[in-house]
């Protein structure tokens, strides 16, 4: 059992002595090429309905590096949108620690700490007309960060910053002056991005950012995402239920399900190299634009019942290969462990 | 094709639909005109706008009160709905004979009743039986639509059943009535992607045994190969384009079902960004002049801004309105990812480990 490790992680510590002023500030990495800007550290989240308390998330261990695109992808109900949200402080865990940038951030924290991680952690929602003010105008709702936290010198540099960012969604200055409702989804997800985006943010959890949108105007809302996490360096926490979008964005892919990481690796190698049934059954029911290859497709189902565990043999995640992390039992790991010795033939 | 020998089962000849708002007329669905075969499974794919539901909802006589059919007809075993008027007339038509599937299964269900109950009210509505045999053949229903544990679960209410759960009793409520045509209104939007292909295997399977014919609208392409037939692609309240699911997906016409298929996805290459619509849909405030796509469409012609293409045939199943088919039009290159469309789709299929089969060329 003693050999799994938690993803990535080196058995260094690092040691956190920050001046007391931007604590959150980033530090150079301790350990060359371990640089998590996120780390999860055996949390547990449960949410209590009077004496009934159901656990969501338990023993979950996941560093988010920085700069990277992390997608997180599972099906409603697995716990992915805790995760971002415990990590923004909207949901309170129960067990464990969240650190960023090697401070810890989850439980009790100073004040000075909570605005530091609100203008350095932003999100992005999945239904862009539910998260805008309806009764605000654009100008209102992009700057309203700003002006919370004070980030201008005076009011023409705030509409020279709110103008600026307009203008890097697609959008122009003379839609400043409109409302929400007067924009169709796809522009109001691009107002939805400018407002977390004018913050500078160093780390975004994007959450479902495109699922309630039309096909056809993803893919800008992708780009965008893409291109902001370029140009400011960011961190991106991708959350989704379909593998096809998060394959074309993101850099690692950690698939859960029922509040466990169940695989985790690069995205293409988890193209490559799915070992867990649940991450096959995902793969399997990634629709296909071609007719004829989709009239032999077979569905695959993930019934958890399939795995034999035990008491005496507990599944854990395991470090198959280098940077691959797959939930198992021993069994399951000696299984895995062939396949990927004979490249994947089963 | 052996379409040719299949019974019609409904018939669509220019019909247009208009709107009052703001006390302004606006034409929402223009000349559409469209056959719908017996037992096949059509697709009508589009975006958010494009007017896919409304034109379907004609169908059942559910368009909202500010709308009305100004011209045109549907033809259904010789009746033309389009002049139905009254609630009254649609009796025995409107979720018996044409149901329909929507979006969001807890907007179908009411929260307060159990669900054996709402699927027995429906079949002591349109059958002539008593609540206690209505019940019992609910829960056959249930069964059929493979909801585990039937009997007991009829005694619970929709907030206990899981979204593609809801989505399997609304399909169990259409199957009650054994419509002739079943429309399914975007049936797995808001599903996740391994409950939306258990679905989709659900609708195809229960056709094969029911014999109904399904109208599917979407606003995903990658959804309907699966499942269509055939498929009609709309825009700015138009067929612009239909054929068979073949024609659509391996030899596009029409420059929208072209920037509809680049912009999938799971075409997309790593490292190059991805295709997208410039722009959005038409609004109908202002009457549209020439070809609706013709300012986001990067083949545009003159013409397309002064008149709107006739339906150029292709083939015996194959149409497409777009001016590029005009015999005079100057030949254009398609999009490279359009030229390459076979390939990509083979190698995104090559990537999820889907067997693509021997027929490729």
């Amino acid at each position: 059992m003693s050999n799994a490790v938690k993803p990535d992680k080196m058995p260094a510590k690092r040691d956190d002595k920050h001046s007391k002023n931007g604590l959150l500030d980033k530090v150079p990495p301790f350990v060359d090429g371990y640089d998590p800007i996120v780390s999860l550290n055996d949390v547990r989240i449960s949410f209590k309905r009077g004496s009934v308390e159901r656990v969501v998330i338990e023993h979950m261990n996941l560093d988010i590096m920085r700069g990277e695109i992390f997608g997180l992808v599972g099906e409603s109900g697995s716990g992915k949108t805790t995760v971002g949200r415990a990590i923004i402080r909207v949901n309170k865990i129960s067990g464990g620690n969240i650190t960023y940038n090697g401070v810890k951030i989850s439980g009790k924290i100073s004040r000075g700490l909570t605005r530091e991680i609100k203008t350095k952690i932003q999100m992005i929602f999945q239904d862009p007309s539910a998260s805008l003010n309806d009764r605000a105008n654009v100008d209102y709702i992009i700057s309203e960060g700003l002006r919370a936290f004070h980030l201008y010198e005076d009011e023409s540099d705030r509409l020279e910053k709110v103008e600026d960012m307009i203008r890097k969604v697609g959008l122009r200055p003379e839609h400043l002056k409109r409302y929400p409702h007067e924009f169709s989804g796809g522009q109001r997800q691009r107002i939805g991005i400018a407002r977390s985006m004018i913050m500078r943010p160093e780390m975004i959890i994007a959450d479902e950012p495109i699922s309630a949108l039309d096909v056809s105007i993803r893919a800008q809302v992708l780009n965008l995402i893409k291109e902001f996490q370029k140009e400011m360096q960011m961190t991106v926490l991708f959350i989704a239920h379909d593998l096809s979008v998060v394959k074309y964005i993101s850099d690692r892919i950690g698939v859960i399900y029922n509040g466990k990481i169940v695989e985790l690796t690069a995205a293409e190698r988890l193209f490559e190299m799915p070992l867990h049934p649940y991450t096959k059954s995902l793969l399997s029911a990634v629709p296909i634009p071609d007719p004829r290859v989709e009239k032999l497709k077979k569905v695959i189902v993930y019934h958890p019942q399939e795995h034999q565990y035990t008491h005496e043999d507990e599944p854990q995640l395991y470090e198959v290969e280098p940077g691959h992390f797959v939930r198992a039992n021993s069994s399951e790991l000696a299984n895995y462990k062939e396949i990927i010795g004979k490249g994947g033939i089963e | 094709m052996e379409q040719k020998e299949r019974e019609k089962i409904l018939e669509v000849r220019d019909l247009s639909v208009g709107f009052v708002s703001h006390g302004k007329k606006v034409s929402v669905i223009r000349d559409v005109t469209i056959d719908v075969y017996q037992g096949e499974t059509l697709a009508i794919v589009g975006e958010s706008g494009s007017g896919k539901s409304v034109f379907t909802k004609t169908f059942t006589g559910m368009l909202d009160a500010n709308g009305y059919i100004s011209s045109g007809s549907i033809i259904f075993h010789g009746e033309d709905l389009a002049k139905k008027v009254k609630h009254s007339e649609w009796k025995g038509i409107r979720g018996k004979r044409i149901a329909t599937i929507f979006q969001d299964p807890m907007t179908s269900l009411n929260p307060l009743l159990t669900i054996g109950y709402q699927i027995a009210e429906v079949i002591v509505l349109h059958h002539d039986v008593s609540m206690k045999e209505a019940k019992e053949e609910a829960v056959k229903l249930l069964e059929k639509v493979r909801i585990p544990d039937a009997r007991n679960r009829m005694k619970d209410y929709p907030f206990q059943y899981s979204g593609g759960m809801r989505q399997r009793v609304v399909i169990a409520i259409a199957l009650a009535c054994r419509p002739e045509i079943l429309i399914c209104d975007e049936p797995t939007t808001a599903l996740d992607v391994t409950v939306q292909s258990q679905i989709l295997e659900l609708i195809k399977e229960l056709q094969r045994e029911y014999k109904w014919t399904t109208i599917f609208i979407t606003h995903d392409l990658g959804v309907v190969a699966n499942v269509a037939d055939r498929i009609a692609v709309m825009y700015g309240g138009q067929i612009v384009e239909y054929g068979t699911a073949e024609d659509i997906f391996y030899t596009p016409q029409h420059p929208y079902t072209w920037a509809l298929l680049s912009s999938l996805p799971q075409l997309g290459m790593k490292n190059e960004p991805l295709t997208y619509i410039k722009g959005n849909p038409p609004s109908f405030v202002n009457e549209i002049v020439g070809d609706a796509f013709a300012i986001r469409n990067d083949y545009a012609l003159r013409i397309d801004f002064l008149q709107d293409p006739p339906m150029f045939k292709i083939s015996d199943t194959h149409y497409a309105k777009t001016w590029l088919l005009d015999p005079r039009a100057p030949k254009v290159e398609k999009p490279k990812i359009i030229q390459n469309l076979r390939e990509r789709m083979r190698q995104a299929a090559i990537e999820l480990k889907r067997e693509v089969g021997d027929n490729h060329e």
